[in-house]
C-alpha cells in the first residue's frame, strides 16, 4: 500500500525500463519495494547507460528510460511527444587512488578547475605537478604518472562533468564540449595515459585498481567503493567536498522555480557558498502520451503513472539510506504537476485528488 | 660433445618434455578457473541464492532465482528450434549425400564458429528491431540458430557411423526410407545424437553475447517467455562488472552453479558414452 | 557410393519413394544456408547508411567520435577496433599454437594409452568453459597477476621495447591476447591432433623400421605430413579467436587506440559492439557503424574458417586414399 492516495491494489503487470548506470541501484530499490507494495507488478531496470536510455525510449523498446543528461532538443525533436522530470539528484565526485604511494588513507585533495581541465587535457601528466601542488601546501604528492579515467560508453556522468568543464574554461567548450561521450584530449595527448571504462562501474573499479589513478565517478560509487574523493572549487572560491548537503545546496541555489513544461535543470557551478560544483539532476524519461508506446496498454501506463509519482514521494525516504540527494521541495511539486500531463490519448492518467491540499 | 646417438636420445627426452610440459601449461588455466570459481562462489551459497530474485546491484543479500529461470527457459525455447531442424538437417546431409549437401556441410562448419555477438545484431535485427520488443524468446531464437549447425554436425556424424548394412537392409525388407531413418539408423545412432544435442545445450547454455541485445535481462521472475529477462550469462556479465563487492559475490556464486551445470552436462554425457561403448562389446 | 547403390537398389526393387522424407528433411537442411542469408542481409541492411556516409574511408579512419565537440555527425572508422582485433588474435596465435601443437602431439603421440583419455577429456572441460566465466576469472585472477608480476617485469626489463611503454593495469591487449589464446588452445590442439592423426601408420611404421626415436618419426614422416592440416588448424583457431566477445571485452578496456603498447587498453571489433550497440543514443549513423563492424567481422571470420575448413576437407579426402 503507498498511502497518499496511491491504489489499495494493482492488476498484474510487467514493465521494462533502461538507462543511467547512476541512479540503477536506486531505481532497482525502488521496483523491488513497489513489487512489495504490489506483488503482481515486476518492474525491471536495466542499467545499460544514459545514451541506451534515450536509444531504447526513442524507439520505443523499453516503457521508460532514465539518463543523467537531459535531452537535447534535437533529441526530442527526433522522438515526438517524450519528456523527462528528474527523480533524484547526485553529484560527481572526482576520485583518485594515491594510498599506494604513500598519501594517508583519507587525505582530500583540492583541486581547481582548471586543475581538472589539464588532467583531462593531457597537460598535466604528473601528481606532483606545480599547479597542483601550490593548491594543495602540506600535502607530499608523489611523482608518479597520472591515469585519468574516463568513461568509454555514453554516460550522463560524462555529460555533467564535461558540462561543468565546459563551463569554466572556454578552451574545453570549444574544443571538446560536453556530451554523453566526448574525445578526450588526455588519450592522444603525449606523455600522457588517458583509460577508457565502461559504466560508473568500470571508472570505479579501475581506479580502485590503478595506483596513480584519477577518475570522475558518481559521489555514490567513490563512498562505496573507499576511494579518495577530492574538494573542488566552486563558483564562490570555496573548495567543497561533495556530499549529500553540499550537493542539495547546489540544488536549492540554482535551482529557482522549475518550469513543469521544461524540466530540464542545470546546477552545474551553482551560486552558494559550501554549494558542491559538480551536481547534476538524472531523470526519468516518457511519452506524455504513453498510447505513443504501443507496448504500454491504458492499463499498464496508469500503473507506470503510478510508479512515477511514488519515486518522487515514497521512494524519496530510500535516497539517503543508498547515498542518493532527495529532491527539494520546489522540484517535487514541479514534478508533480508535470506527472499530472501524463496520459493516455488524452485520458490523464492520474487522478488530480493525488495532489496535496 | 655428445656422439651422435647420444644427441638423438636427448632430442627425443625433448620432445618428450616439451609436449608433456605443453600440456601441464594448457591445464594451469583450468585449474585456476575451477579453483577461484568454487572458493568465491562456494562463499556465497545459500537456501536464499537459489530462492530469491537478483538484488538492486550493490545491495546484499538476493539470489539468482530470476537468472536460473532465465536460463531455463531461453535453453528451453532454443532446444525447441535446434534439436528438430538440427537433427532432420543432419539426417539429410547423410542421407542425401551431393553437392548440396556438402556446400551445407561446409556452412554449417563455418556457422559453428560465427561470432556470437553477430548472432546478437542479427536476430536484435530481426526481432527485437522489428517489433520493437526486447523478450526471453528472442534470446532462444538467438541461441536456437547457434545451436542448428552444431547438432546438425554432429546428427550427421552419427549417422554416418551407422553401418551402411543397416541401412540397406531396411531397404531391402521393403521398408520405407523414412521408417528406416527412424526405426533403425537413427535408433542406432541414438547414443551419438543425443550426447550431440546435450553438447550443444551446454555449449549455448554458456552464450552470453546474443542474449545481451534480445532478451537484455530483468530484475524479477518473468510470467511469459514475452517479458525480458536476465539469464545465469547476463547476470555473472552485469554483476561480475559492477564496482560493488556484493555484486561480485553472486557473480561468483552464478559462475559456480553456471559451470557446474555446463561442465556437468559434460562430464555426464561422455561418462555415459564411454559407459555404453563398454557395454556393448 | 554405398548409399546411392542401396538407392538404386531399392529403386529398382520398387521399395515407396519417400519423397516427403526428402522434403521435411530438405527443409531442415535448408534452414542452415536460409539463416545464414538472411544473417547478411540484416546486418548489411543495418550497415547501408554508415557505408553510405563513409564510403572505404571507414577502413582506414582512426578515429572514434561519435559526438563530435562541433556538434556535427559523427567520426567514425573502423582502424582503431580491427587494429585490437589483428592484435590480439596474432598475439594469441603466439602463445596457443606451440602450446596446442605440443597439446596435440602429447595427446595423439605421446600419452599412454590410460593418460590419453583422460587428457583428451581434461581439454575438452577447458573448452567447455563458457566465455563469460573465462571473462569473470580474467577480470579478478588474470588482470591482477598480469600487473603485478608479468607487466611490471616486462615494462622494467624490456621497456625500450614500444610494445611493453605505458602505465599498466593489467587491462590491456596483452592481457586479452593471452586470455584468447588460453581460450583457443583447446580447439587449436583438437584440429591439429585430427590432422596429425589422420597421418598414414604406414609411414611412422616405415620410420621405426629403420630405428628413428619418436620425436624422429614425428620431426620426419608426421609433421610433414600434417604440415598442410596444421596451417589449416591454425588458420581456423584464428576464425575463432578473432570473433570471441565476452572475455577479451572484460579484459581489454574499451578504449578506441591505436599504440603499439600492449599494456594500454584498446578495444576489438567484438567488444565496441558489445559496449556501444544498446546505447547508441538515436543517432542513425552510430548504430549503423556499428553494424558495419559486425559485418566486417562477420567477413573475416567467415572467409578465414572457409579457408580452414576446405583445406581440411581436401586433406581428409587425401588421407582416405
Amino acid at each position: 500500500m503507498g498511502g497518499g492516495g496511491m491504489p489499495a491494489t494493482m492488476p498484474t503487470v510487467a514493465l521494462l525500463g533502461a538507462g543511467a548506470t547512476f541512479p540503477a541501484p536506486l531505481i532497482q530499490t525502488w521496483t523491488v519495494q513497489f513489487n512489495q507494495m504490489y506483488s503482481g507488478v515486476t518492474i525491471s531496470y536495466n542499467p545499460i547507460g544514459s545514451g541506451g536510455g534515450i536509444q531504447q525510449i526513442s524507439r520505443k523498446t523499453v516503457d521508460f528510460g532514465a539518463s543523467d543528461a537531459p535531452l537535447s532538443n534535437a533529441q526530442l525533436a527526433a522522438a515526438p511527444g517524450l519528456t523527462l522530470f528528474p527523480e533524484t539528484l547526485g553529484g560527481v565526485a572526482i576520485t583518485y587512488n594515491l594510498v599506494p604511494f604513500g598519501l594517508a588513507n583519507g587525505t582530500v585533495l583540492n583541486f581547481t578547475p582548471n586543475v581538472i581541465v589539464g588532467i583531462y587535457y593531457g597537460t598535466i601528466t604528473h601528481w606532483n605537478d606545480p599547479a597542483i601542488a601550490a593548491i594543495n601546501p602540506g600535502v607530499t604528492l608523489p611523482i608518479n604518472l597520472i591515469t585519468a579515467v574516463h568513461r568509454s560508453d555514453g554516460s550522463g556522468t560524462t555529460y555533467a562533468f564535461t558540462n561543468f568543464l565546459s563551463d569554466v574554461n572556454i578552451n574545453w567548450a570549444t574544443e571538446v564540449g560536453y556530451a554523453t561521450s566526448v574525445k578526450w584530449p588526455v588519450d592522444t595527448a603525449m606523455n600522457a595515459n588517458g583509460v577508457g571504462a565502461k559504466g560508473n562501474a568500470g571508472v570505479a573499479g579501475t581506479v580502485a585498481q590503478t595506483p596513480g589513478a584519477i577518475g570522475y565517478v558518481d559521489l555514490i560509487y567513490a563512498v562505496q567503493n573507499h576511494l579518495g574523493v577530492g574538494a573542488v572549487m566552486n563558483a564562490a572560491g570555496n573548495y567543497v567536498s561533495p556530499s549529500l548537503q553540499t550537493i542539495l545546496w547546489a540544488a536549492q541555489n540554482a535551482t529557482g522555480t522549475p518550469n513543469p513544461a521544461d524540466l530540464r535543470l542545470h546546477i552545474v557551478n551553482a551560486q552558494g557558498a559550501q554549494s558542491y560544483p559538480i551536481a547534476t539532476y538524472t531523470y526519468m524519461l516518457t511519452y506524455r502520451d504513453m498510447s505513443l508506446n504501443p507496448d504500454l496498454t491504458q492499463q499498464k501506463a496508469t500503473v507506470l503513472a503510478y510508479f512515477f509519482w511514488w519515486e518522487v514521494h515514497g521512494g524519496q525516504q530510500y535516497s539517503s539510506g543508498l547515498d542518493y540527494v532527495s529532491l527539494p521541495a520546489n522540484v517535487v511539486a514541479a514534478d508533480e504537476q508535470f506527472l499530472l500531463t501524463l496520459n493516455y490519448q488524452g485520458t490523464q492518467l492520474l487522478p488530480s485528488s493525488l495532489m496535496p491540499g | 660433445m655428445l656422439d651422435y646417438n647420444s644427441k638423438r636420445k636427448y632430442s627425443n627426452l625433448l620432445y618428450f618434455f616439451f609436449a608433456s610440459l605443453c600440456f601441464l601449461v594448457a591445464l594451469i588455466p583450468l585449474i585456476s578457473i575451477l579453483y577461484y570459481t568454487i572458493v568465491n562462489g562456494a562463499s556465497v551459497l545459500s537456501l536464499d541464492f537459489f530462492t530469491k530474485v537478483t538484488p538492486p546491484i550493490g545491495a546484499s543479500g538476493g539470489g539468482i532465482l530470476n537468472a536460473l529461470i532465465g536460463s531455463l527457459v531461453v535453453v528451453a525455447i532454443a532446444s525447441l528450434i535446434g534439436i528438430p531442424i538440427g537433427v532432420l538437417g543432419g539426417a539429410y546431409l547423410s542421407e542425401y549425400p551431393g553437392k548440396f549437401s556438402y556446400y551445407v556441410r561446409l556452412l554449417a562448419e563455418i556457422l559453428t564458429n560465427v561470432p556470437s555477438i553477430v548472432t546478437g545484431i542479427f536476430v536484435y535485427q530481426l526481432i527485437v528491431a522489428a517489433t520493437n520488443h526486447f523478450s526471453a524468446w528472442s534470446g532462444g531464437v538467438a541461441l536456437g540458430f547457434m545451436m542448428i549447425p552444431i547438432v546438425a554436425i554432429s546428427t550427421n556424424e552419427s549417422l554416418k557411423l551407422v553401418s551402411s548394412t543397416l541401412r540397406e537392409g531396411g531397404l531391402a525388407l521393403g521398408i520405407s526410407r523414412a521408417k528406416t531413418l527412424i526405426y533403425i539408423l537413427l535408433s542406432t545412432a541414438r547414443a551419438g545424437v543425443v550426447t550431440g544435442i546435450a553438447l550443444a545445450i551446454a555449449r549455448v547454455m554458456g552464450e552470453t553475447a546474443p542474449l545481451l541485445f534480445t532478451a537484455l535481462g530483468g530484475q524479477f521472475l518473468i510470467h511469459s517467455p514475452n517479458e525480458p529477462t536476465t539469464t545465469l550469462t547476463i547476470l555473472i556479465f552485469d554483476f561480475g562488472t559492477a564496482p560493488y563487492t556484493n555484486a561480485h559475490a553472486i557473480a561468483w556464486g552464478a559462475a559456480l552453479i553456471l559451470l557446474i551445470m555446463v561442465l556437468g552436462l559434460n562430464i555426464i554425457v561422455r561418462v555415459a558414452s564411454r559407459l555404453k561403448i563398454k557395454g556393448e562389446t | 557410393m554405398q548409399t546411392q547403390q542401396a538407392r538404386r537398389s531399392a529403386q529398382k526393387q520398387g521399395a515407396p519413394r519417400s519423397s516427403l522424407l526428402h522434403i521435411m528433411l530438405g527443409i531442415a537442411a535448408v534452414a542452415i544456408p536460409v539463416i545464414t542469408v538472411l544473417l547478411i542481409y540484416e546486418i548489411g541492411n543495418g550497415s547501408i547508411p554508415s557505408i553510405q556516409a563513409y564510403g572505404l574511408n571507414f577502413l582506414f579512419t582512426s578515429d572514434w567520435n561519435p559526438f563530435p565537440a562541433n556538434g556535427g555527425p559523427p567520426i567514425l572508422g573502423a582502424l582503431p577496433s580491427m587494429y585490437g582485433s589483428v592484435v590480439t588474435t596474432v598475439l594469441s596465435l603466439i602463445f596457443a599454437v606451440p602450446i596446442s601443437l605440443g597439446v596435440a602431439l602429447f595427446q595423439a603421440e605421446l600419452a599412454p594409452r590410460k593418460v590419453r583419455a583422460p587428457s583428451l577429456f581434461l581439454v575438452e572441460m577447458l573448452a567447455a568453459v563458457p566465455s563469460v566465466v573465462y571473462g569473470l576469472w580474467g577480470l579478478f585472477a588474470l588482470v591482477p597477476f598480469m600487473r603485478v608480476y608479468v607487466d611490471a617485469q616486462l615494462g622494467s626489463k624490456l621497456g625500450f621495447l614500444p610494445f611493453f611503454t605505458g602505465q599498466t593495469d593489467g587491462i590491456g591487449m596483452l592481457t586479452a591476447g593471452i586470455i584468447l589464446a588460453i581460450m583457443i588452445i583447446p580447439y587449436a590442439s583438437s584440429v591439429m591432433r585430427e590432422v596429425i592423426s589422420a597421418v598414414p601408420t604406414s609411414q611412422r611404421e616405415a620410420c621405426i623400421a629403420l630405428g628413428a626415436t619418436k620425436w624422429e618419426t614425428i620431426k620426419t614422416a608426421v609433421l610433414p605430413f600434417a604440415r598442410t592440416g596444421l596451417i589449416a588448424g591454425v588458420v581456423l583457431a584464428m576464425g575463432r579467436a578473432i570473433g570471441e566477445t565476452m572475455a577479451v571485452t572484460m579484459v581489454i578496456g574499451n578504449v578506441a587506440r591505436i599504440s603499439p603498447s600492449l599494456f594500454l587498453p584498446a578495444e576489438t571489433i567484438p567488444s565496441v559492439i558489445a559496449n556501444e550497440f544498446t546505447e547508441v543514443a538515436g543517432n542513425g549513423v552510430y548504430l549503423s557503424a556499428l553494424f558495419e563492424l559486425g559485418l566486417i567481422l562477420f567477413g573475416m571470420s567467415f572467409l578465414m574458417n572457409l579457408a580452414g575448413r576446405v583445406i581440411i576437407n581436401r586433406l581428409g579426402f587425401k588421407a582416405k586414399q
